[in-house]
């Protein structure tokens, strides 16, 4: 059994510790924000926070991870009450196809909770790991300008 | 097998207020061609107003599309046109999306024919369901119709009257053949339509809801992973299942030919299990093609079609000529393929996110040896494809491995480099421009060829599944085809549309395929539009005149000039400053001449010593005709935008002697956040009562375009050849 502490919630999953985080929020936790990309670190689309930090969840063994605070996407809020980063990403219209969203957010709140003022070129290279295949980009710094705006940096 | 009945019970309909006939629950084409006016959009090959729009007896409207949701934001506008016709709140309208137990037979999504076809069809269809209630309520209070209104559901009369729809709708009122016209609700009264409505599908994509087919689980679902050869063409020599087989978990190794996959109960060791048996698989691989792929299509021989021979006094003055070539392109699906599918009680269902899910029906059931009204095939989004990539082949793959592992549902998921090294690549191509000015600087003469090969290998065929080609009794694929004008394939936006008086312009289709090929957004527009807009530029420079002035003293078209004017006035292009190492670039093009105006400006700075490109401001002004949602246009044409971006300035697929080599995003890079434009402003031309054009594919030619003439601005080079790399540009600079 593997202890994991997920958007504040403990949870004990049994499977292989070799488990990446990925597989075991997606499947045993019922958790679809983050999302199998490449199995690589190359594509950010799995991106989530443990103990701040923005990690591949497609890289990281499940083991590594025990008495670490992860969040994800589902940890920001949700449909109903949807947190800022959330509120941001909609009122933007920041998505195509939205597969590599919930990365791109998880990556701009690390950033965000460490430098809540970060500029905009900072922004840019702050999402450099994430890629966006339908050319979103644009939309999605907006977003997380927006973003910085409704936690109240700007 | 669930149908149309059972999913209209399910969804809460109390009673169904008109019976459906079996003609109805046969959604193919059953159309009155042949019979009549022809009927708008899909209406045509769908013409019964029930295949469309459904109202219960208590009011809930569903409305029906055959088109599928990809990203594109088509679910939205499509609920737009339909809430605005019915005269209801856009909230008031539930849509269905592409599945063959349910919804009209429209093909594939593609083409960005979506609003054409579907848009057009339920935009007819809505407006005759509210002319049939309005007659209903009419005949019930004897009134007449024109002086009763529709709205929010109701029908109210002269003397205040009141029926909702759900009342009106009797018998068999809306099982009735579409008409040529209906009386629309016109574009000054749109209170939905043409408005920037938010899309409905965003807030689960921002939340963790269940958006995507990889997102499904089924109860009792178990997980599987296919091996797949190095790339196409690749065959099992020999193959060690023991260790895989032992491994915990592994419920089957299907073995069928050269098509292998493991099924198991958990994700994770579906893959450890996958990764095992690749490790012990020998395969077989044909040689690849010679690294000079041009030279090689080349040799291959084509056949030869004139799509434009116009003859005149011609020739004559200053002459040019110019070769350009595109590599291929990855469709590059941020997320891997994916599909999930259940064999239970001789009936096999599939979710899948391909682009048509009765083609992919007809294919599944050819691959599994079923009858297709066994088979269903619905549409749940992925991760966006940009046209036909990988989806097809899992949901293949899938149907595959369900048949021989019945009553659990199961999930089928790519690996990246499977993904990189198998879908079906965006084709290598060529082409050649040539012209002659006259004395006063005007084109006398035009000639272009373009080669390529077929721009779709899309199913409808077991042989175009992956899964086809790899059993050990194959499916043959059907022969190539090049897709005829006036939509055209490799010759997409070959026939210039600038007025020339003097033009000739060849089709080149090479059927030989030396790699797997099939259709990427815009086809072969991309590279038709990027040589066309290149060459203009270069008679431009020739003319010793303006490249926007240019192009518009050879547009005929009021709504291409007014685009290639907004496009300039927008970027201001006349009151643009030069500074060192900075270029401004130009181009247009009506994608496939008929469908959406569309013009980008932008400018660039040039880094000599990186050979590095960096895209600044970038305008694009688009006439998609109306316009149903505003942002949705411009959301599209920011994206096309950047991704042509990415096409032309880095990308193009690799290989060496025995194998595909770009096989993940080390080595098949795409655009980065740091590269991608300062800004992009979209200003939509709206055409308020014009048909709906489509946006998808309007700005991949004119953004490479753009950015290779916003090169030749910036640093006096004019690159023809795709991709831009630093390596090439550095190079260049050297020599």
């Amino acid at each position: 059994m593997i202890r994991l502490q997920v958007n504040g919630k403990a949870h004990e999953v049994d499977v292989d510790p070799a488990t990446p985080l990925l597989y075991v929020l997606r499947n045993e936790l019922a958790l679809n924000a983050a999302k199998f990309g490449c199995g690589l670190g190359q594509c950010g689309s799995c991106t989530v926070m443990a103990d701040g930090e923005a990690i591949y969840s497609c890289l990281t063994p499940v083991s590594a991870l025990e008495g670490r605070h992860i969040v994800t996407v589902e940890g920001l809020g949700s449909a109903e009450r949807p947190g800022p980063m959330q509120r941001a990403f909609i009122e933007a219209q920041a998505a195509q196809c939205g597969y590599c969203i919930p990365g791109m957010m998880m990556r701009a709140q690390a950033l965000l909770e460490k430098k809540p003022r970060a500029s905009a070129d900072e922004i840019r290279e702050a999402l450099e790991p994430n890629l966006c295949r339908c050319g979103t980009h644009m939309r999605i710094l907006r977003a997380v300008a927006r973003a910085q705006e409704l936690m109240g940096a700007k | 097998m669930p149908g149309r009945r059972e999913f209209l019970a399910g969804g809460g309909a109390l009673v169904l207020a008109f019976s459906l006939s079996p003609r109805a629950w046969a959604q193919e084409a059953h159309g009155d061609a042949g019979k009549g006016p022809k009927l708008p959009g899909s209406l045509s090959k769908t013409p019964l107003l029930d295949s469309w729009i459904r109202i219960a007896a208590d009011g809930s409207i569903t409305v029906f599309t055959g088109k599928c949701e990809l990203g594109q934001g088509v679910r939205t506008a499509l609920q737009q046109i339909a809430a605005e016709q019915l005269a209801v709140a856009f909230e008031r309208v539930a849509m269905v999306t592409a599945d063959t137990a349910l919804t009209p037979n429209e093909g594939f999504t593609s083409g960005s024919n979506s609003l054409k076809d579907s848009g057009t069809a339920i935009l007819n269809a809505a407006a005759q369901v509210r002319e049939i209630l309005l007659a209903e309520a009419a005949r019930r209070w004897n009134a007449a119709p024109g002086d009763l209104s529709a709205r929010d559901g109701f029908v109210t009369g002269p003397g205040a009257q009141r029926l909702g729809y759900g009342d009106l709708v009797a018998g068999q009122s809306l099982h009735v053949q579409a008409k040529p016209q209906s009386p629309l609700v016109p574009a000054s009264a749109h209170r939905v339509m043409g408005k920037a409505v938010a899309r409905v599908d965003i807030p689960a994509k921002v939340t963790g809801g269940e958006a995507y087919v990889h997102d499904l689980r089924l109860p009792g679902m178990v997980h599987a992973r296919v091996v797949r050869p190095p790339q196409p063409g690749a065959t099992l020599r020999s193959l060690g299942t023991a260790p895989a087989a032992a491994m915990p978990g592994v419920l089957k190794i299907v073995h069928d030919g050269s098509f292998v996959a493991v099924v198991a109960e958990k994700e994770f060791q579906a893959v450890q299990a996958m990764r095992a048996l690749q490790d012990r698989a020998q395969w077989d691989s044909p040689p690849m093609p010679p690294a000079d792929i041009h030279a090689h299509l080349a040799s291959l021989g084509s056949d030869d079609t004139v799509i434009l021979d116009r003859t005149g006094q011609g020739g004559g003055g200053t002459s040019h000529e110019a070769a350009y070539r595109r590599p291929y392109h990855l469709h590059g699906a941020i997320g891997p393929a994916c599909a999930v599918a259940l064999f239970k009680d001789g009936e096999l269902t599939v979710w899948s996110h391909a682009q048509g899910m009765f083609p992919l029906r007809d294919a599944v059931a050819e691959l599994v040896g079923l009858p297709k009204e066994k088979v269903r095939c619905i549409h749940r989004e992925g991760s966006g494809c940009y046209g036909h990539n990988g989806a097809d082949d899992a949901g293949g793959d899938a149907a595959l491995i369900a048949r021989g592992f019945p009553n659990r549902p199961v999930r089928v998921q790519w690996m990246r480099e499977q993904e990189h090294s198998w879908e079906p690549f965006g084709p290598a191509m060529y082409s050649r421009s040539r012209a002659t000015l006259d004395s006063g600087g005007n084109i006398a003469s035009w000639e272009y060829d373009v080669w390529s090969n077929t721009h779709s290998t899309r199913p409808g065929n077991a042989g175009s599944l992956a899964a086809g080609m790899l059993v050990a009794k194959p499916f043959k694929p059907p022969p190539p085809r090049p897709i005829p004008q006036p939509e055209g394939g490799g010759d997409r936006n070959a026939i210039p549309i600038y007025r020339v008086p003097v033009a000739r312009v060849t089709s080149h289709f090479i059927p030989r395929m030396p790699l797997r090929v099939s259709a990427l957004r815009a086809l072969g527009a991309y590279m038709n539009v990027f040589s066309l807009e290149s060459f203009m530029d270069e008679l431009s420079l020739l003319a010793r005149a303006d490249p926007v002035e240019f192009r518009l003293r050879h547009l005929d078209d009021p709504r291409a000039v007014d685009v290639v004017r907004s496009s300039a006035r927008g970027f201001g292009w006349d009151a643009w400053k030069r500074t060192p190492g900075h270029g401004r670039g130009f181009a247009f093009a009506r994608y496939k001449n008929l469908a959406a105006y569309c013009a980008v400006a932008m400018e660039v700075e040039v880094i000599r010593e990186s050979g590095e490109i960096r895209v600044g401001r970038v305008h694009c002004a688009i006439d998609s005709g109306e316009a149903v949602n505003p942002d949705g246009i411009r959301n599209q044409a920011e994206g096309g935008v950047v991704q042509s971006l990415s096409w032309t300035l880095r990308e193009a697929v690799t290989w060496d002697e025995k194998k595909i080599t770009s096989r993940d995003w080390g080595r098949y890079p795409m655009i980065r956040f740091p590269h991608v434009p300062r800004s992009i402003d979209v200003e939509v031309l709206d055409r308020p009562g014009q048909p709906f054009l489509g946006t998808g594919e309007a700005t991949q030619g004119p953004a490479a375009a753009a950015l290779a003439n916003a090169l030749c601005d910036a640093a006096g080079v004019r690159i023809r050849d795709i991709p831009f790399t630093a390596d090439r540009l550095k190079a260049v600079f050297r020599s």
